[in-house]
């Protein structure tokens, strides 16, 4: 599965950072790093959804409140 | 508004912004030679002799804004027949000399080249002159003056000399590619070659993802409007978005603290002439050169890692990085360089008012890694680095040299093992990379708008501005 956190510009304001932070420690502590990869990119081009994350090229919009259930929705319910 | 320094520059200018207007339009080569007519039109001469040598001058600008000579490997280049050859008597008595009494000049030369006429005014015997300029130090009436090439001083690794018919001539062995002299010739005789055809080729492509690479010291640049509204400009140009190189800088701060730690002594990768510089005149010491790539090359490497398939452009201050960007380890991060100046043209070719557009923004990096664009910035940098990563048992006695002359004495030192630092930042351009030839203007205020621009950053540590990255362990 890749996930990918858009930390361009306008998402890094919005708190790209806290998103890819909070991924890498909800990955970590389900033991999904060798079925998830995340990564990063600068500007997926829908700067007004930011935080943009892409799961598996399926876009989403994700802020450093949600990120947490987000993860438990969409990566966690779909890696496992 | 002032977008420039010199004429020079407006004259350079004008012509990469008529070539890349053509090029848009896919009628340069149609067109190209009706080019000096369109920015030298009518028949009264405004720069030279007559509108014919103008012309031809500009002829070979274009050449050179279309690339310059494929055969010559540097990418700076003398257009000859825009040379003055301009004289370069070195030291000479002026009409200032009053024929004093005391004859200072005279008492110091150990060479015995100063003479008196029947007048008692100084004379220099040529023969025997050694250009100490000790002659000059002492005259009370400042009377003997040092008439040197303005690219011949400006260029302190001595690598112009003159051709048999008194043009300018580079070195290439010597070269760094700083571009100092291509910014002090006043004739605009010396010149930086320009990649902006391959820049629009790439942009032209609709379905190529071009990336711009923009040095931190944009910030001091385009004063004319605001750092947003360039940003805007930019994109409207037809790149994908824009990153700092400056997200480049804080990874490479954090990488090569803890080098530098290991290793005990370093010398700084980020400014390409003062690579170039060691390899050429120090390479006994090259092996202290930071392994890390410049911060440049670092942020490329990510983006294409990142995104297969996508183009960068780096566009900065610098002459030396048009050099950088070809080198083997560098090729597949980088497709091309510009300079403001460069974007300065490209904006206009598509008649892009920056200054009437909106706002965008442009926030990757740390305040670290945007004060590398000036002297001193990449020293504390490495410092916050090496605090951030809690290495305590290593005391690190940065040497920052702010341009060329600078970074040779501390080689010098270091070269003969009494040099009391151990880590060297070397910055080819006076000022660090706000000095560089390739930025539209260089201002007193430079350093102070990248400092401002640097606490504006939204991430106040390097780790925090890697940390998105993923590079933090």
């Amino acid at each position: 599965m890749k996930v990918t956190v858009c930390i361009g510009s306008s998402c890094h304001l919005k708190g790209s950072r806290q998103v890819v932070e909070e991924f890498q420690y909800l990955i970590a502590e389900n033991g999904l790093k060798d079925t998830v990869e995340l990564g990063g990119t600068f500007c997926m081009g829908n700067c007004q959804k930011g935080v943009c994350v892409t799961v598996d090229d399926e876009l989403y919009s994700v802020s450093p409140e949600t990120a947490k259930s987000f993860f438990e929705e969409n990566i966690l319910a779909k890696a496992k | 508004m002032r977008k420039f320094d010199t004429k020079v520059q407006h004259l350079k200018y004008k012509v990469l912004r008529e070539v890349a207007r053509e090029a848009w339009n896919g009628t340069l080569m149609q067109n190209l030679l009706d080019i000096p007519k369109t920015i030298v039109p009518g028949n009264t001469p405004t720069m030279r002799c007559c509108v014919y040598k103008e012309r031809a001058i500009l002829g070979e600008r274009v050449k050179i804004a279309m690339g310059g000579d494929k055969s010559n490997p540097n990418v700076i280049e003398v257009i000859e027949i825009a040379c003055d050859e301009c004289p370069m008597g070195g030291y000479e008595v002026t009409d200032a000399c009053r024929g004093c009494l005391a004859h200072r000049c005279e008492d110091v030369c150990r060479k015995g080249a100063i003479t008196f006429d029947s007048h008692q005014k100084a004379h220099i015997d040529k023969s025997k002159c050694v250009e100490c300029g000790q002659c000059a130090k002492v005259c009370p009436y400042s009377a003997i003056m040092n008439f040197k090439r303005p690219c011949v001083s400006s260029c302190k690794v001595k690598a112009i000399s003159m051709t048999d018919t008194k043009a300018a001539c580079i070195d290439n062995e010597k070269c760094i590619s700083c571009g100092a002299c291509v910014y002090q010739c006043p004739f605009g005789a010396i010149t930086d070659k320009s990649f902006i055809l391959d820049a629009i080729e790439m942009l032209k492509k609709k379905d190529n993802k071009v990336f711009a690479v923009v040095a931190p010291s944009i910030s001091s640049q385009f004063t004319y409007a605001k750092l947003g509204q360039v940003i805007a400009g930019i994109k409207a140009l037809g790149f994908h978005t824009v990153v700092e190189a400056a997200l480049g800088a804080d990874m490479v701060a954090y990488a090569e603290s803890g080098e530098l730690a290991e290793k005990g002594f370093l010398t700084s990768s980020c400014c390409p002439a003062f690579v170039s510089y060691i390899q050429k005149q120090f390479p006994d010491l090259a092996d202290n050169i930071s392994h890390n790539l410049s911060p440049a090359a670092t942020i490329s490497k990510y983006i294409k890692e990142h995104e297969p398939g996508a183009k960068v452009i780096f566009i900065g201050p610098c002459t030396a990085k048009k050099m950088e960007f070809q080198k083997e380890e560098v090729r597949p991060y980088i497709d091309c360089v510009l300079t403001f100046e460069e974007l300065q043209a490209l904006f206009d070719s598509r008649d892009l008012e920056i200054m009437d557009m909106h706002e965008d923004i442009l926030d990757n990096a740390s305040y670290f890694g945007r004060i590398f664009a000036r002297c001193g910035g990449l020293a504390d940098a490495v410092a916050e680095g090496l605090k951030e990563r809690g290495i305590t048992d290593f005391e690190l006695k940065p040497c920052s040299c702010d341009g060329i002359e600078e970074c040779r004495i501390a080689l010098l030192k270091k070269s003969k093992n009494v040099l009391d630092a151990n880590f060297i930042e070397g910055m080819a351009c006076v000022g660090g990379c706000i000095g560089g030839a390739g930025c539209l203007t260089h201002g007193e205020k430079n350093k102070a708008e990248v400092d401002k621009y640097g606490k504006e950053a939204f991430e106040k540590t390097i780790t925090d501005a890697i940390s998105q990255l993923g590079k933090v362990k």
